[in-house]
């Protein structure tokens, strides 16, 4: 199964509703929770940096009965330095990302941590695509 | 511990999803950070919080959580509540300080998370 959906620039009231609606299919589909909660978090840390530090993009996920894969491409500023974003405690998040609950530095460590693969390309001035693979079995 | 008896300890008013009168509460994490929530596993576990945005819904659902209790007097607006609901967290609000709330859980046996 196949899915696609937008990702809006800085809109914080919309944000995180595509997770939601993965969250609701993968229930459905009768995932196992702990495979469901790893999935959406990773998936939900992406979507929230598409909006936080880059102008919005796409999301394709696709799931079989061995895999779910997860695409969040966007257009943006990119990451200079992916070393240093992967370490925990690093974040350039802006004071309105932060009134949002958001900033702490901890996103892709966490989506490291919560998936089977991960994947990032990024490229300055241009974008990023993050794919993130979980392992069902 | 039961929903319903927290929302007593905390003088909270109970809003969003309506109580699960199975649901026990063991543990409870305060935290304005919402990057934060989601690293940990919130199974059995309230989330005290005085960040009240649709984020706060967001966050809660993704991280598993069922009860959210909204320190500082913070007023959830439609959008938010419509979010609860959805997700199925009820929300207690409560006038105390976040401090006052995690005494008050802590000293009637509620663990840390960590
Ligand atoms: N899609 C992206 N486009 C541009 N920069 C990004 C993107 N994703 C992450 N970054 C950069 O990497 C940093 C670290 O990201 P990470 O998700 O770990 O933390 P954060 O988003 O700042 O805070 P948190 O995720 O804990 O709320 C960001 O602050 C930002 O500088
Ligand atoms: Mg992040």
């Amino acid at each position: 199964m196949h899915y696609t959906f937008q990702i809006e620039r800085g809109n914080f009231t919309d944000a995180g509703q595509a997770s939601s609606s993965v969250k609701r299919t993968l229930k459905q589909l009768g995932v196992a929770p702990a495979n469901i909660k790893r999935t959406v978090v990773a998936l939900f840390e992406a979507e929230i940096n598409a909006v936080a530090h880059a102008y919005g993009g796409t999301i394709d996920v696709d799931i079989d009965g061995e895999k779910i894969v997860m695409v969040v491409a966007d257009e943006g500023p990119g990451i200079p330095n992916l070393d240093l974003a992967m370490q925990e405690g690093w974040s350039t998040a802006s004071p309105k990302v932060r009134e949002m609950g958001y900033g702490a530095g901890m996103g892709l460590p966490n989506i490291k941590k919560n998936t089977d693969d991960l994947k990032i390309e990024t490229e300055v001035g241009v974008g990023t695509t993050v794919t993130m693979t979980v392992y069902l079995v | 511990m039961k929903i319903k008896e927290i929302a007593q300890l905390v003088d909270g008013q109970i809003v969003g999803a309506p109580v699960d009168e199975t649901y026990e509460v063991e543990k409870a994490f305060a935290s304005d950070l919402m990057s934060d929530v989601l690293r940990f596993s919130m199974d059995e576990t309230v989330l005290v919080t005085g960040l009240c945005n649709n984020q706060t819904m967001r966050t809660a659902e993704m991280a598993d959580l069922r009860v959210v209790i909204l320190g500082r007097d913070k007023q959830p607006d439609e959008d938010m509540l419509e979010l609860a609901v959805d997700a199925d967290i009820t929300l207690v609000k409560s006038k105390f300080s976040i401090f006052k709330i995690s005494g008050i859980l802590y000293n009637a046996g509620i663990k840390p998370l960590y």
